[in-house]
């Protein structure tokens, strides 16, 4: 056996088997997940993810209703919140490095990320949604309230800190001398930060986002309460709709029929290769084009 | 030239004017957020509160006590559960010198911790309550453990390596053994950084939900019997904000106040340690 440690053999076999837990962990939930949903990924096959119906009854179980939902969401509120935390990732990594109003806004985005996604559905249900029906008898549609605007919404307060964070410490790494520079041919701040500073962190603000995109996929319990959990794909972003994570939420504890339950847990095995590549890529990007993090 | 110049500066004015607005803006819904649950939450608390059951529809006075001894149950089993392959982990992650197979440990835990919390869930269930025939408290908190398992190793590795080599070779330069040098030396070095780890791991899963929808289920009594289904803060907020009664809606922001004021804790505690105890070198 090759020596991993330069040291003694038990303590060596003790840590090397927790690595070997974590590997067998990881490879037992994909073969569980895999064989539980192989019955339903034989029946429907590609129909699993392009088909359109999902109903227990008539033992129909087509994914892409959830699938488009999922994707709905997470880039309205990747599209809202963007901007947004590019904002804050300025303020705080260049604009106003230090003092009382970074202290502040930093504090603020941490407690924002603190916050518990079922704490953001319940606010977003009782706050949000009869802000959003206004708005929508404003415009003259069916108000629901509940449906894709308003769990984006949802999901983009939740995801600005995680875009935020990272992209704040990549531009705060930018190096002072090449700044330095600009300024000194006479650049202005915006042009130092336009030609400058976000060329050398975009590869950072790129993998903020990939990590904020993951998180959003995968959300839950903020998302199944304000979505309006509807099985039919929404013809508008203000329509009703369903994401596969509440999806799997709302109805597993329902399935009874093993085909049903098998259906849920094949939706469970689809996000969770999505979002395993997503945040596999925006950690990759971390380590290969940012040498200096961690 | 000089109109120029007022151009650029006038663009750069604009530039920075937006940016400060935007970032400013960005404070609201965490104002409204905070300023919802203190208003709404805050008259919901009465010492009954903390420790009556939840009461039927249409009587008031309930409170959420089996909530709170469930969520404490949940999350020290979960502990217990996750620390010590945690630790163990992030020591290998730390020491152990590069190789096909620490490359394939290193995959696997950014897999489990971007695993979306309902996945667990489901693996969970699978796993736990269909082989012990129930929903329970033990299939709760090992979806917890599971995901606070990669986060406890990630930040011992990370505490581990930003203790300098010196201290460790001083220690074997004595004749201290490996293992001695690692558990007496090195981990009492960076133990603020791994209770700091741990403790927003805990801060972390204490709000989860979806990992305890069908494992631990949920409970309108008060239990403690970790075979048997519990409550927990969480899933009572989902439960009770899903209601069509009113009285149950105050419950479950009260106990959202509560969650919050718990996470916050957890969270301060960390950072307090984390600045307390810093070693520097």
């Amino acid at each position: 056996m090759n020596k991993i440690f330069n040291g003694d053999n038990n303590f060596q076999i003790i840590t090397l088997f927790s690595g070997l837990l974590i590997l067998t962990i990881v490879i037992g939930i994909f073969i569980t997940l895999f064989v539980n949903s192989y019955e339903v990924l034989h029946t429907f096959g590609l129909d699993f993810i392009i088909g359109t119906d999902w109903n227990p009854v008539t033992q129909e179980f087509n994914a892409f209703p959830f699938l488009l939902g999922t994707l709905l969401t997470s880039f309205i509120a990747l599209f809202i919140a963007f901007p947004i935390s590019l904002s804050i990732a300025i303020f705080l990594g260049e604009l106003s490095k230090d003092g009382m109003l970074n202290t502040l806004i930093n504090g603020a985005v941490e407690l924002l990320a603190g916050i518990p996604s079922i704490i953001y559905g319940f606010w977003g249900l009782f706050v949000l949604t009869p802000l959003v029906r206004e708005l929508q008898l404003l415009i003259d549609i069916p108000p629901y309230g509940v449906g894709i605007f308003t769990a984006s919404i949802v999901l983009s307060i939740m995801i600005i800190p995680y875009a935020a964070s990272l992209s704040r410490e990549v531009i705060s790494m930018s190096p002072n001398e090449i700044k330095e520079a600009g300024y000194a041919l006479g650049a202005t701040r915006f042009e130092v930060i336009k030609s400058i500073i976000l060329p050398f962190s975009g590869s950072g603000i790129i993998a903020g986002v990939l990590l904020a995109l993951g998180r959003a996929l995968g959300e839950t319990m903020a998302v199944t309460m304000v979505i309006g959990n509807s099985h039919i794909i929404p013809d508008n972003i203000f329509s009703p709709g369903n994401t596969m994570a509440s999806l799997i939420a709302n109805e597993f504890t329902e399935a009874t029929e093993e085909i049903y339950l098998s259906s849920l847990i094949a939706i469970g095995l689809v996000l969770l290769i999505v979002t395993a590549i997503v945040n596999v890529t925006g950690k990759y990007i971390i380590k290969k084009f940012i040498p200096n993090m961690n | 030239m000089d109109k120029k110049l007022k151009h650029r500066k006038i663009k750069d004015n604009i530039f920075t004017a937006v940016i400060v607005i935007i970032t400013m803006l960005s404070t609201v819904p965490l104002v409204l957020i905070l300023y919802y649950l203190a208003k709404m939450g805050i008259s919901s608390i009465s010492w009954e509160f903390f420790v009556n059951l939840p009461s039927p529809p249409g009587e008031i006075g309930g409170g959420i006590s089996n909530a709170i001894v469930g969520t404490i149950i949940l999350i020290g089993l979960a502990m217990i559960i996750s620390i010590p392959p945690g630790i163990l982990l992030g020591i290998y992650l730390a020491e152990a010198k590069y190789s096909k197979f620490i490359g394939l440990v290193r995959f696997s835990v950014e897999i489990l911790q971007a695993t979306p919390s309902i996945v667990i869930g489901i693996i969970a269930y699978l796993w736990i309550v269909t082989t012990l025939g129930g929903f329970s408290a033990i299939s709760g908190s090992i979806a917890l453990g599971l995901m606070m398992f990669p986060l406890v190793a990630k930040s011992t590795e990370e505490t581990l390596k930003m203790v300098p080599n010196s201290i460790k070779e001083a220690s074997f330069a004595l004749g201290v053994p490996y293992y001695k040098t690692i558990l007496k030396v090195v981990l009492p070095t960076g133990l603020s950084g791994i209770i700091n780890g741990i403790l927003l791991a805990v801060a972390r899963v204490t709000g989860e939900t979806a990992p305890l929808l069908f494992t631990a289920f949920g409970n309108p009594f008060m239990s403690t019997d970790i075979t048997k289904p519990i409550n927990s803060l969480p899933l009572l907020i989902f439960n009770y904000a899903g209601s069509p009664y009113k009285e149950w809606h105050e419950l479950a922001w009260g106990a959202s106040f509560v969650l919050v004021i718990m996470v916050l804790l957890f969270n301060i505690s960390a950072k307090t340690i984390a600045k307390k105890w810093k070693i520097k070198y």
